[in-house]
């Protein structure tokens, strides 16, 4: 199936998505990897407000290139989402709704995603330029000191994803390889 | 005797970042595009296309491919009759940081692995420097993402296993990465020598286009076998199934020790980048 979609993405919406499923996404994401992830469970452990609203968000891990002269941001593409599967689980129990990024996912992130009703979108990695011509607007909205691994808050159009773990638990890192190994079979 | 400048030096490597990471290597984009007409998955194919479009989009707003834009591996092969005048080594650092900077590429280096703070212009770089005949100073700059440096692997086989065991060490490394380094991927493999020698051998076939075999057959042959082997793991374009999984493998070798048999799988991605330049 392929869905236009707008956040806030609502819990029916997210609930309907199935692995495989081609989604075009408009609206507020925000962008935090490695360095930023460290620092948000910092501040909760702190008891400490988060720069931006967590319930409801979506995160892209991206760590973009700087803008070139009259563009909005550079190239943007997605980076390897396994490095936070040690902070998403707590992040999800949360209320964070989507994770943007590629690769597959550790099974303690898979529960959490069908916990608690949400999704993990697949960016196409190795994509920025084309996933840079989405982004509208780029802000950063905290830790400039950390470079291209500030958070931003970034305004998108149409941004191609690809639904790689549902919130039923279903995966295409496990179900697009099996399919395409039983087509030989039937060959 | 000749003489190269520091300041030649920083302007041929500011220039080789810039266009390494604008502009793929032929070899890649040609494997890429071949790639995506014989696909037999077709979701696999429409994600070949996609990421064949991001090689247009990028050439065509002179934008990095990825955003990764990589740790700057810089190979120097030096003339030994080559005479250089000021530093070499600031040289190369001063060319990467300018050639960042200038080409809006992403500072993606910190300083210490554990204390972690952003050195603000991909410095340093991580040079490699080998002496050859003649008054030629030639480099390569590749510029390393990390996505699929992380899952690259080293082992040290024992000499009774062999073609076997070097056979099964590097389809698990591929199946174990499966879809974190962004396939289809490319595959160096160093064999031989000693355990710092394999890794850095690996690393150098992935200098070597992927439209060239290793010029011995044995090994030529070794890399079509392990090619070959790869492609029916299933794994395809970013992990999602298809038959694509690496564009290409490249061995090198050298000699090593009677008791031992070192392997190291350095794996790089669809966006495998490299420029080259001559002074």
């Amino acid at each position: 199936m392929e869905y236009r979609l707008q956040t806030p993405l609502t819990g029916d919406m997210l609930r309907t998505l199935r692995a495989g499923d081609r989604v075009l996404l408009s609206g507020t994401v925000y962008t935090a990897r490695d360095a930023a992830h460290k620092r948000l469970c910092a501040l909760l452990d702190a008891g400490e407000a988060l720069p931006f609203p967590l319930p409801g968000s979506v995160i892209y891990y991206v760590g973009p290139t700087p803008a070139p002269p009259g563009r909005v941001i550079g190239s943007a593409g997605p980076t390897t989402a396994g490095r936070m599967d040690a902070y998403a689980p707590r992040l999800l129990d949360l209320g964070q709704s989507a994770m943007i990024g590629k690769g597959m996912r550790s099974p303690e992130v898979v529960d959490a995603i069908r916990r608690n009703g949400a999704v993990y979108f697949a960016a196409l990695g190795g994509a920025g330029a084309l996933m840079g011509e989405c982004v509208r607007s780029a802000r950063v909205i905290c830790w400039e000191d950390l470079g291209c691994e500030a958070v931003r808050e970034l305004q998108v159009c149409d941004m191609p994803l690809i639904v790689a773990v549902d919130s039923l638990g279903g995966n295409l890192y496990e179900s697009g390889p099996a399919a395409y190994l039983a087509s030989l079979k039937e060959r | 005797m000749k003489t190269v400048t520091a300041e030649q030096i920083t302007d041929l490597v500011a220039e080789l970042c810039i266009r390494a990471n604008r502009e793929l290597p032929g070899d890649i984009e040609r494997a890429m595009r071949a790639a995506c007409a014989q696909e037999p998955w077709s979701p696999a194919r429409r994600t070949l296309c996609t990421l064949c479009e991001n090689i247009d989009a990028a050439r065509e707003g002179a934008l990095p491919v990825c955003q990764d834009t990589g740790l700057a591996c810089v190979f120097v092969r030096l003339g030994q009759d080559v005479h250089i005048e000021g530093d070499f080594n600031a040289a190369v650092n001063e060319g990467v940081r300018r050639g960042y900077r200038e080409g809006c590429l992403r500072a993606s280096v910190v300083a210490d692995p554990l204390r972690r703070e952003n050195t603000g212009d991909n410095t340093p770089a991580a040079v490699t420097l080998e002496l050859a005949p003649g008054d030629r100073l030639s480099l390569t700059v590749l510029p390393k993402g990390f996505g699929s440096e992380n899952m690259s692997a080293l082992a040290m086989l024992k000499p009774s296993d062999g073609v076997e065991g070097v056979r099964r060490f590097v389809l698990d490394t591929v199946r174990a990465a499966g879809s974190n380094p962004c396939p289809p991927i490319v595959v160096g493999v160093g064999l031989g020598g000693s355990f710092d020698k394999a890794a850095a051998l690996a690393k150098h076939a992935l200098l070597r286009p992927i439209d060239r075999r290793n010029p011995d057959p044995f090994y030529a042959a070794l890399e079509e076998e392990l090619l070959a082997g790869i492609n029916c793991l299933g794994i395809g374009p970013q992990g999602f199934g298809g038959q694509t999984t690496a564009l290409g493998v490249n061995i090198e070798t050298m000699p090593t020790h009677v008791a031992g048999l070192p392997v190291a799988v350095n794996i790089s991605c669809h966006v495998t980048r490299r420029a080259s330049g001559e002074l």
